[in-house]
C-alpha cells in the first residue's frame, strides 16, 4: 500500500499556486452574453405585472419570464414548489421573476432597471415559532421517558438557539449555459458540487432526456454544501437565457447578489429535558427542534432528518423521545451547509450536558465518559453500534494532549482578562442518511486505456477537500498500481456515470468504496505475475482484446436496515467521532473573545491522505469557531442584513487559533482501507466547546450562539445588573 | 477612454480602458490574466491580491489609471518558486481560490521583512496576511507554509 495513508502533494496544488486552474468566471466563452435577474423586493406577495420601461429598447436584450419555460417552472430536488421565476406568489425577498442576458454590462443593467415588476404585498411571516406551515415533521421514540421523570435524581430543562451561518466560499456561485447544439444537446458549466442534481433540474425546465442535458463542474472555488442545490437555479436560468438568445450566457453572481439569495445554515432552535441519576447516568431524554426552512422546502427536511438523528449526542440513553420540525417562514430559503442539521443539535446537546454536569457537581468530561457511546450500544433509533465506535477514544485523545480533565470547570475567576476552557464530544453519520444510499443506487466506472493507464470516473467533484487526491490514492492501491497511472475524468455527466452528490462526508467513504471496487476487480479481470507493473499487464491485457472495463453499482452493507416511516433502525452505515477542547480568554470589559487553544481528536477510521484530513479538520473547526461566536448572519423584513463581506464577517488569519489535531483511526470494515467520512463532522463541536470556555471564563450561561459581545453583554448584565448604565 | 501603458509581470503593455476600470477588469479581460481573482469586490477578501510596484493591493479597487508607467505584478508572473512550492506541500491550498492572492500578499511581506532584516515570526504573519480571506483551510497550512518559504529564502 503505497498512496493510502501516505502525504502526497495533491494534483491540482500545481495549477492553483500558478493561476492556472480555470474556474467558471475563468472560462473564455466566445461570443457569450451576460446575465442578470431581476428579483422581487418585498419578502411576501402577488405578482401582478412586469412593466417595461418605453425608454429602454428591448431589442437589444433577451428576456425570459415564466411564461418562456419550455419544460416545468420549477426548480426538481425534493418537492416541486419552488418555481424556477415566479408566476404568482412571491414568497422570499430576493426571489426570481425574470432573466435578462445582454452582450456588455451595462446594457444588462439597464434593461435589469428597465424590467420593473408589480407586486401587491402580503404579510408575511418571519417567526419560526409562530408559522403554523411545516415542511417536514419527525419523530424518534426509544423506551418510555415519561415513565422515568418521577424516579429521577435531576430533571435538567434547557432551551438553546444557534443562528444561520453563511458558507462564504470565496468564489461567488456561476454557470455558463450553452444553446442546444445540432442534437440538441444543452451544455452548462458551472461551480457546482453535485453535477447530477443540475442535470435532473434542466431535464424538468427545458423538458429534456438526460441525454440531451450535460452538466460539467468547473474547478470549484469553495462550497460548503452552498453549492448542493443552489447552482440548479443558476444552471436553469442560464440555460432558459441561452436558449432565448441563441448563443451561450455567463450567469455569474457577484457577492452582494450571492449573499442575498443563496441558501445559508437554518436558524435552530432546541428544548432539552434531561432526566439524570446521581451518578451522571442519562436516564432520558426529551428533545424538541424546531428550524426555520425559509419560503420553499429544497433540502430542509434532510437536513432536519440529520439534525434529530443527531440530537442525543453520542451518549447513550435507553429513554429518548425527540420531536422535530422544520418549517415554512418568508425568509430566503436555508439550506445546507457543512454539517447539514448536525451542528445545529449538536451544539444543544453539548450545551445540555455542561448544564447536567453544573447541577450534580460533576466535571464535564467525566460526565460525557460516564455516557459515551461504546461498542455494544444502541443509539436513539435502536441501532447497535457494533464496528468502528471511537466515542472514547477521542475523548481520551484530547484529555490526554490537553489535561483537561484535572482543569476545574466553572470557578470563579477575577480580573479583566478571565481565561477558560469547554470540552465537545460529538460524532457524526458518514453518508446519506437513512435509505438515501440504497435509493441513490451510486456508480463509478474504471476502464483500462491503451497505455495501460486506468481511468477512474465518477460525478464526485472537488471542492477544494481533495476528492482528486483520495480517489487516486484508493484507486492506485487497489489496482496495485502508481498514482500517475490513474486518470480521472471530469465530472462530466456524459462522461461519468452517476456516483451522487458531493455531500454528506460520502464521497471517501461511499465513492472512494465503488473506486476501490471496481479498482480490485479490474486488478483480478488483468492478472499475471504481479511482479511486473500493473501498467504493462493492463495494456497488454486490453491489446488481446480483454474487456478492461469495470462498472460497480452501490448496495449497502449486510445488515443495514432503515425503517424510515417509524425511524428505526440503521440511521447510518456507520458514524464518526470526535471531541474537541477550546480555550479562551474572554475582556470583561468589553466582551471580546480570543481563542487562545484548539485542540480536536478526530476518527475518520482510516485516513486516506493525512495532510488532505488534516485541512479538512483545521478548516472545518475553524468555520465551527466562526459559527460559535464570529459569524452573525440575521434578517430585517426578511432581507438579509449582513449583505456584504465587511460586514458578513468570516475568521481571518488572527482569529484563527493555533490548532492541534490527533487523527483517530478506528478502521470501518465496509468501508474503503477503513475509511469513513471528513468532511462535516470538525462543523459540529467548535460551537459548543467555545460556549463552555466562554462559560467557564466568565460564569455566565451561553445557550445561543453567536456568542457576540453584544449577547455576552446583555447575559452579564442579567446576573451583575449593579454594572448596568 | 484612457491609453494606458504599465509593465505587467516584466513586460510593457499598452491597453485602451475607461480610466476608471477596475485594475482587476483590465487583468483578467483585456489582458486574459485570469489567475486574479475576484471574490468581493470591495476590497475585503484579498482574493484580487496584486503587487503594485511591489506593495500589495486590492486590485478591484484600483482604478486603471493609477497604475500608469507602474510596476504590476499577478500570479502568472509571481515567480519566486518557493513560497509556490511551499503553498503546494504544506496545505496552504485547497479550493485555490484564494490562493493566488495569499501567495503575493505573502511574498510581499516576506520580502518587506527580509529587508528590513526582521524575523519572520507566525504573529506577524497573521497579522499580514489578515486582509486575505481563506475559507477552506484555518489557515494553518497558510502560515505553516509562508514560513517554509521564509526559512527557504533565508
Amino acid at each position: 500500500m503505497a498512496f493510502v495513508g501516505a502525504f502526497t502533494r495533491r494534483p491540482d496544488a500545481d495549477a492553483k499556486v500558478r493561476g492556472a486552474a480555470r474556474y467558471v468566471a475563468d472560462l473564455d466563452v466566445p461570443d457569450a452574453w451576460l446575465g442578470g435577474t431581476v428579483r422581487a423586493d418585498v419578502a411576501r406577495g402577488r405578482l401582478v405585472r412586469i412593466d417595461r420601461d418605453p425608454g429602454f429598447d428591448f431589442t437589444r436584450v433577451v428576456v425570459v419570464t415564466a411564461a418562456d419555460i419550455p419544460g416545468r417552472n420549477v426548480v426538481a430536488l425534493i418537492t416541486d414548489d419552488q418555481p424556477l421565476l415566479a408566476q404568482d406568489a412571491i414568497e422570499h425577498h430576493g426571489e426570481p421573476i425574470a432573466l435578462v442576458a445582454a452582450p456588455d454590462r451595462a446594457t444588462l443593467l439597464a434593461a435589469l432597471a428597465a424590467l420593473r415588476p408589480v407586486i401587491a404585498a402580503r404579510t408575511p411571516c418571519f417567526d419560526m415559532e409562530a408559522s403554523a406551515v411545516v415542511w417536514k415533521r419527525i419523530a424518534i421514540d426509544r423506551g418510555d421517558v415519561d415513565a422515568v421523570w418521577a424516579k429521577a435524581h435531576r430533571v435538567v430543562e434547557g432551551t438553546f438557539h444557534t443562528g444561520s451561518q453563511e458558507q462564504m466560499y470565496i468564489e461567488p456561485q456561476g454557470c455558463v449555459a450553452w444553446p442546444p447544439d445540432r442534437h440538441g444537446v444543452v451544455v452548462v458549466r458551472g461551480s457546482l458540487q453535485c453535477p447530477y442534481y443540475v442535470q435532473k433540474a434542466l431535464m424538468a425546465a427545458l423538458d429534456l432526456p438526460a441525454e440531451r442535458a450535460r452538466v460539467v463542474a468547473c474547478t470549484v472555488g469553495g462550497g460548503f454544501g452552498g453549492k448542493e442545490d443552489y447552482p440548479s437555479v443558476i444552471a436553469c436560468h442560464a440555460a432558459l437565457l441561452a436558449r432565448a438568445a441563441g448563443r451561450p450566457v455567463k450567469l455569474l453572481f457577484d457577492r452582494h447578489e450571492d449573499l442575498a439569495v443563496t441558501p445559508k445554515r437554518h436558524p435552530c432552535r432546541v428544548w432539552h429535558r434531561t432526566a439524570v441519576a446521581a451518578d451522571g447516568t442519562l436516564l432520558a431524554m426529551d428533545i424538541d427542534v424546531r428550524m426555520d426552512g425559509g419560503a420553499y422546502t429544497t433540502l430542509s427536511p434532510v437536513v432536519l432528518s440529520r439534525g434529530v438523528l443527531h440530537a442525543t449526542g453520542p451518549y447513550r440513553c435507553a429513554n429518548v423521545r425527540v420531536r422535530g420540525a422544520v418549517v415554512a417562514t418568508n425568509h430566503v430559503p436555508y439550506g445546507a451547509f457543512r454539517g447539514f442539521g448536525a451542528p445545529q443539535t449538536c451544539f444543544a446537546v453539548e450545551r445540555q450536558m455542561d448544564r447536567i454536569a453544573t447541577e450534580l457537581g460533576m466535571h464535564p468530561v467525566a460526565l460525557r465518559r460516564h455516557n459515551a457511546l461504546a461498542p455494544g450500544d444502541r443509539t436513539a433509533t435502536g441501532q447497535l453500534l457494533d464496528d468502528s465506535v471511537a466515542a472514547h477514544a477521542v475523548l481520551d485523545a484530547v484529555v490526554a494532549e490537553t489535561g483537561c480533565a484535572r482543569m476545574p470547570w466553572r470557578t470563579q475567576k477575577r480580573g479583566r482578562r478571565r481565561r477558560g476552557f469547554g470540552v465537545s464530544l460529538f460524532w457524526h453519520g458518514a453518508g446519506f442518511t437513512g435509505s438515501g444510499e440504497t435509493k441513490l443506487k451510486s456508480r463509478v466506472a474504471a476502464a483500462v486505456l491503451a497505455d495501460g493507464r486506468v481511468e477512474v470516473a465518477a460525478a464526485a467533484t472537488e471542492i477544494g477537500q481533495g476528492t482528486e487526491a483520495m480517489l487516486r490514492a484508493i484507486a492506485a492501491d487497489s489496482l496495485g498500481c502508481g498514482a500517475a497511472d490513474v486518470a480521472l475524468t471530469e465530472p462530466d455527466t456524459g462522461r461519468a456515470p452517476d456516483s451522487g452528490p458531493t455531500v454528506a462526508s460520502r464521497t471517501c467513504m461511499i465513492v472512494g468504496g465503488l473506486v476501490a471496487q471496481a479498482c480490485r476487480q479490474l486488478r483480478d479481470r488483468v492478472g499475471g505475475d504481479e511482479a511486473r507493473p500493473f501498467r504493462d499487464r493492463a495494456a497488454a491485457f486490453v491489446r488481446d482484446g480483454g474487456d478492461g472495463r469495470v462498472e460497480v453499482e452501490y448496495h449497502a452493507p449486510p445488515g443495514i436496515v432503515w425503517d424510515e416511516a417509524n425511524y428505526r433502525g440503521d440511521a447510518y452505515p456507520v458514524y464518526g467521532y470526535g471531541a474537541d477542547v477550546v480555550e479562551v480568554e474572554v475582556d470583561v470589559a468589553t466582551f471580546a473573545v480570543k481563542v487562545l487553544r484548539f485542540c480536536t481528536a478526530i476518527d475518520v477510521g482510516r485516513a486516506i491522505q493525512p495532510g488532505l484530513v488534516r485541512g479538512q479538520i483545521e478548516g472545518g473547526s475553524l468555520q465551527a469557531l466562526g459559527f460559535g461566536h464570529l459569524e452573525v448572519v440575521t434578517t430585517q423584513a426578511g432581507r438579509l442584513r449582513q449583505d456584504r463581506m465587511a460586514t458578513c464577517i468570516i475568521p481571518t488569519a488572527v482569529d484563527a487559533p493555533p490548532m492541534r489535531v490527533l487523527l483517530v483511526e478506528r478502521p470501518f470494515q465496509h468501508g474503503p482501507f477503513g475509511a469513513k467520512g471528513v468532511g462535516e463532522m470538525p462543523a459540529d463541536g467548535g460551537a459548543p466547546a467555545l460556549a463552555a470556555a466562554i462559560e467557564d471564563a466568565i460564569g455566565i450561561a451561553v445557550d445561543a450562539v453567536p456568542a457576540t459581545p453584544e449577547r455576552l453583554l446583555a447575559a452579564w448584565l442579567q446576573t451583575h445588573p449593579e454594572e448596568a448604565l | 477612454m484612457i491609453d494606458l501603458r504599465f509593465r505587467v509581470n516584466g513586460e510593457w503593455r499598452s491597453v485602451r480602458v475607461p480610466p476608471l476600470a477596475r485594475l482587476l477588469d483590465v487583468l483578467r479581460e483585456h489582458l486574459a490574466l485570469t489567475g486574479t481573482k475576484e471574490g468581493c469586490g470591495e476590497g475585503e477578501c484579498g482574493a484580487c491580491t496584486v503587487l503594485v510596484d511591489g506593495a500589495p493591493v486590492n486590485s478591484c479597487l484600483v482604478p486603471a489609471c493609477q497604475v500608469a508607467d507602474r510596476d504590476v505584478v499577478t500570479i502568472e508572473g509571481a515567480g519566486h518558486e518557493s513560497i509556490q512550492e511551499a503553498f503546494a506541500d504544506c496545505g496552504g491550498v485547497q479550493c485555490g481560490i484564494c490562493t493566488p492572492g495569499m501567495i503575493l500578499a505573502t511574498r510581499a511581506c516576506l520580502a518587506e521583512w527580509t529587508a528590513r532584516g526582521e524575523p519572520c515570526t507566525e504573529a506577524g504573519l497573521r497579522r499580514a496576511l489578515a486582509g486575505n480571506l481563506c475559507r477552506c483551510t484555518g489557515y494553518g497550512g497558510i502560515i505553516a507554509a509562508a514560513l517554509r518559504a521564509h526559512g527557504g529564502a533565508t
